[in-house]
């Protein structure tokens, strides 16, 4: 039998992804000289005038969707963790890759309009499996009831999983997870006065495409998967 | 008053004053020795809203205004253009700018009508405005509706004549279910009493209360479903009021494709190598892999300890190696599955098409699907490929090259808020792809673009709009990347894009992301016009570089149109010119197609020629004609030649 070490393979993974990834970027040094500082202009400062009175258009309904995606993205962080020393195939790490490069922005735009817009803001800790989001200084677990969340034994079953099994197992759970931010998406369009502010109209949007998109990527694997079992 | 730094790293060195001097001296390099300045200007810039630091590389910005008072804070979004008129979506409305004397646009009207994202198209005097979010109204107030099911939104194509430019008249809407992100508009060659317009919609579906008959039931449930579908709307010209939709075509049905493409030729060339040079190579996720020598050496450890060996690999224990390798990978990654899939569904909408009539395709961008379409029946629009790739989130729009057989499609990652240009981010996310299209119809891959300066965190970052140059035989596109700025990249080779220019400001606040940047930048009639989210409208002009001449330049700007919609894609067509003969001329110089002793002698005739009179003229070209046809024979490029030689002979005859 070999034995070839699940975190040696996920490096070998992740070195050939970031390799190909950077490749083309310079590091580079900025040789520019500071400009001087101008005075704001009346256009300038009506530009920030209405960019903080557009920031008042917002209802309870986008506070409570904002604060509930946070923890929600926050749960899929720690699945897609997982990926590297699970031994989950190439095409699984890549996905895992994306999604928590996708998510981590996300939760900081939506952590920004709630901050923006003098909100309490959810702050996410994870350790390993375990993830604490506290809100105003309290523990913030409400978002465990939230369609699409994993109970922890479910977590703790996939973070158990290896290869193939945790490709199937990671599948699945992430489509239903994906699944649950598209209905809290759709929830929110369909409330009296919801998502006129226009970034959030467009977060809530963007992560609906987005994540219907991954859905349809995630079941043509899932289905290949299961064929071949 | 700001004081706005222009950091301008132009190559340019001809001197125009001295015009004779160029069939002696010039400076015209191939592709492959492009220097792009370094470090990179576009690294580092300061913030500011209206006084951002800037850089600038081969364009020069000639003009830049700020947004008028009541749209300034709020999104310019898409740009179409009428004769002298750029006319620029804002989620507030549109605005029309006469852009006659590209240094100092003038705006001739604004005329707020809110609603997101306010896409533009227009076709004669008819404008078409997409309307998509929840706050647009059919009266076009300011006040936005706070109701969830209302009477008085509008979402879908709100229709306007502009035959009065100064005075647009509100003509009709067309209510759509999913309202309307993005439109294409298509003219039928076969069919001068109506336009289509093609509607993308991507947020979700309204209810039925407010729209009757929308459903965002699984087809299954519901065949009348909005998922699954795009709108085609048929405007009879003469009666834009009768407006309405005459088909909801299921382009998405029965997808099989795999999500992955195949390799680049690139990737497929050094795989090939690395076989030969006896490298090992592993299938891992379904594509071939060069495993690298480091893990080769572990594994072979594990070969010979198996086998109770020790000491150095010998060649035995590397075929043995070789032989197991299928089966370790197999047990390490789970095998490589490749059978056929069942049916899909594919995608449920798209985000935009981009019809290019004269050659009977759309590319359209749908979720996870790059479609090729046949539009020759304008209502009926019939998928003929999909590509899916797996370093593809969302496709977003399509270009097809001139000759149309060549497609780029970019991947919207994040939607367009998101800073996905960090060092880190991978080159393939957020990026362009690039496909041939061959004979049958059938789209391959070749490689990606990324627009290649990192930038900060607070800048929205990702591949958006662009449009085609008509330089003359080369596939050149300007492209905005919001706050990326803008990139002027050379895709002829689909497998060596390289960037030509570039434009690039500071982020808007050096503290927080605020949306800005560029959202479409198209050449039209010799100008490249910017829509900026926050700043405005820019306008910039080339500057001559090694790699694009004052020729190609001269040659680009003789194609001019009366309208455009870069997403219905036009032909472009070169008059014959002093200005295209030149181009050829230089491209042969470039890639070595004639002799530069032949070239020198081609470049002095035709100086010689422009300045003669007519007569004489005539006679000249005729001769330098028959010069290069005896070129044609020996030369690495005989398609060149002979577009020469066709351009001298029309010359001549003019």
């Amino acid at each position: 039998m070999m034995n070839i070490s699940n975190s040696l393979w996920g490096r070998f993974i992740l070195v050939v992804l970031f390799v190909a990834g950077m490749a083309a970027c310079k590091s580079t040094e900025n040789t520019k000289t500071a400009s001087s500082t101008p005075e704001k202009d009346s256009l300038e400062e009506l530009y920030w005038a209405r960019k903080d009175s557009a920031k008042m258009s917002f209802t309870q309904a986008d506070v409570k969707f904002m604060t509930g995606m946070i923890a929600h993205h926050a749960q899929a962080l720690v699945m897609s963790r997982l990926a590297p020393k699970n031994g989950a195939s190439q095409q699984v790490q890549t996905l895992a890759a994306r999604i928590i490069n996708a998510q981590k922005d996300e939760i900081q735009s939506m952590q920004k309009w709630l901050r923006t817009r003098e909100q309490p803001v959810p702050q996410i800790e994870i350790n390993g499996l375990i993830l604490s989001i506290t809100l105003d200084g309290k523990p913030y677990t409400s978002y465990r009831k939230m369609r699409g969340v994993l109970a922890q034994e479910k977590l703790e079953e996939l973070a158990a999983a290896r290869n193939k099994e945790f490709d199937k197992l990671f599948l699945k759970y992430m489509i239903q997870h994906h699944a649950g931010a598209v209905y809290m998406v759709e929830n929110l369009f369909d409330t009296d006065g919801a998502a006129q502010d226009n970034r959030a109209f467009r977060l809530a949007s963007d992560i609906q495409v987005d994540q219907r998109t991954e859905i349809e990527r995630m079941r043509l694997m899932l289905d290949k998967l299961q064929k071949s079992s | 008053m700001a004081a706005l730094m222009l950091i301008s790293y132009s190559c340019a060195t001809s001197s125009s004053s001295m015009e004779e001097m160029e069939s002696t001296k010039t400076n015209i390099k191939p592709l492959s020795q492009v220097e792009a300045p370094t470090p990179d200007p576009r690294v580092g810039l300061e913030a500011g809203l209206f006084d951002a630091e800037e850089a600038s590389w081969n364009m020069t910005m000639v003009a830049q205004k700020r947004p008028p008072e009541k749209y300034v804070g709020v999104t310019n979004s898409d740009l179409a253009f009428k004769g002298k008129y750029a006319i620029q979506g804002n989620y507030n409305g549109f605005l029309i700018w006469d852009i006659s004397t590209p240094s100092s646009p003038k705006l001739v009207t604004d005329f707020l009508c809110p609603a997101s994202q306010s896409d533009v198209s227009v076709y004669g005097d008819l404008l078409f405005v997409s309307g998509e979010g929840l706050g647009g109204r059919l009266d076009c107030g300011t006040e936005g509706i706070d109701k969830k099911v209302s009477e008085k939104r509008l979402r879908g194509i709100r229709i306007f004549n502009i035959d009065d430019i100064k005075n647009p008249e509100y003509v009709s809407n067309v209510q759509t279910c999913r309202g309307s992100h993005t439109h294409s508009v298509l003219k039928d060659p076969k069919d001068d009493e109506n336009v289509y317009v093609y509607v993308s919609g991507s947020a979700p579906v309204r209810p039925s209360e407010e729209l009757p008959g929308c459903s965002d039931a699984m087809p299954k449930e519901d065949p009348n479903s909005a998922l699954f579908r795009i709108e085609v709307i048929k405007v009879p010209l003469d009666n834009p009021e009768k407006a309405e939709i005459v088909n909801s075509p299921r382009i998405f049905e029965n997808l099989t494709e795999a999500p992955n493409h195949g390799m680049s030729p690139a990737d497929a060339e050094q795989l090939a190598q690395a076989k030969e040079e006896g490298a090992f190579v592993a299938e891992i996720g379904g594509q071939p892999r060069i495993i690298p020598d480091r893990y080769v050496q572990i594994m072979l450890k594990q070969v010979m300890k198996e086998q109770g060996k020790t000491g150095e690999p010998t060649a035995a224990d590397s075929a043995m190696l070789r032989k197991k390798l299928p089966e370790i990978i197999a047990e390490r990654f789970g095998g490589n599955d490749e059978e056929t899939e069942g049916p899909q569904r594919g995608p449920n909408q798209c985000h935009d098409i981009t019809l290019y009539p004269e050659i009977g395709l759309a590319g359209g961008a749908c979720e996870g699907y790059g479609l090729l379409l046949d539009i020759n029946d304008p209502a009926n629009p019939k998928r003929v490929d999909a590509v899916a790739d797996s370093n593809f989130a969302y496709w977003h729009s399509a270009t097809f090259n001139n000759e149309g057989d060549k497609v780029l499609f970019t991947d919207e990652w994040g939607g367009g808020g998101q800073p996905k240009c960090r060092e880190k981010d991978p080159m393939e996310w957020g990026a362009n792809a690039i496909f041939t299209i061959s004979e049958d119809n059938t789209m391959d891959f070749q490689s990606y673009y990324k627009m290649p300066a990192p930038q900060t965190t607070q800048e929205n970052c990702v591949a958006h709009n662009g449009s085609l140059i008509p330089i003359p035989d080369r596939d050149i596109m300007v492209q905005s990347w919001y706050q990326g700025g803008i990139s002027v990249f050379d895709w002829t080779d689909p497998n060596n894009p390289v960037e030509i220019a570039f434009h690039d400001r500071g982020p808007v606040d050096s503290t927080q992301m605020q949306m800005g940047g560029s959202w479409s930048v198209y050449w039209y009639n010799g100008a490249i016009v910017n829509s900026e989210i926050a700043r405005g409208l820019d306008i910039f002009k080339l500057e001559p570089s090694p790699y694009l001449t004052k020729n190609e330049i001269a040659a680009a700007n003789t194609v001019t149109f009366e309208q455009l919609n870069p997403q219905g894609q036009p032909q472009y067509d070169w008059p014959a010119t002093f200005a295209l003969a030149k181009a050829y001329v230089d491209q042969l110089e470039r890639n070595n197609g004639m002799s530069m002793n032949s070239i020198s002698t081609v470049r002095k005739k035709l100086t010689k020629a422009e300045n003669a009179p007519e007569a004489e003229r005539r006679e000249i070209l005729t001769d330098v004609a028959e010069d290069v046809k005896k070129q044609g024979n020996n030369s690495s490029q005989p398609q060149k030649i002979r577009k020469l030689r066709n351009t001298l002979e029309t010359l001549s005859t003019k």
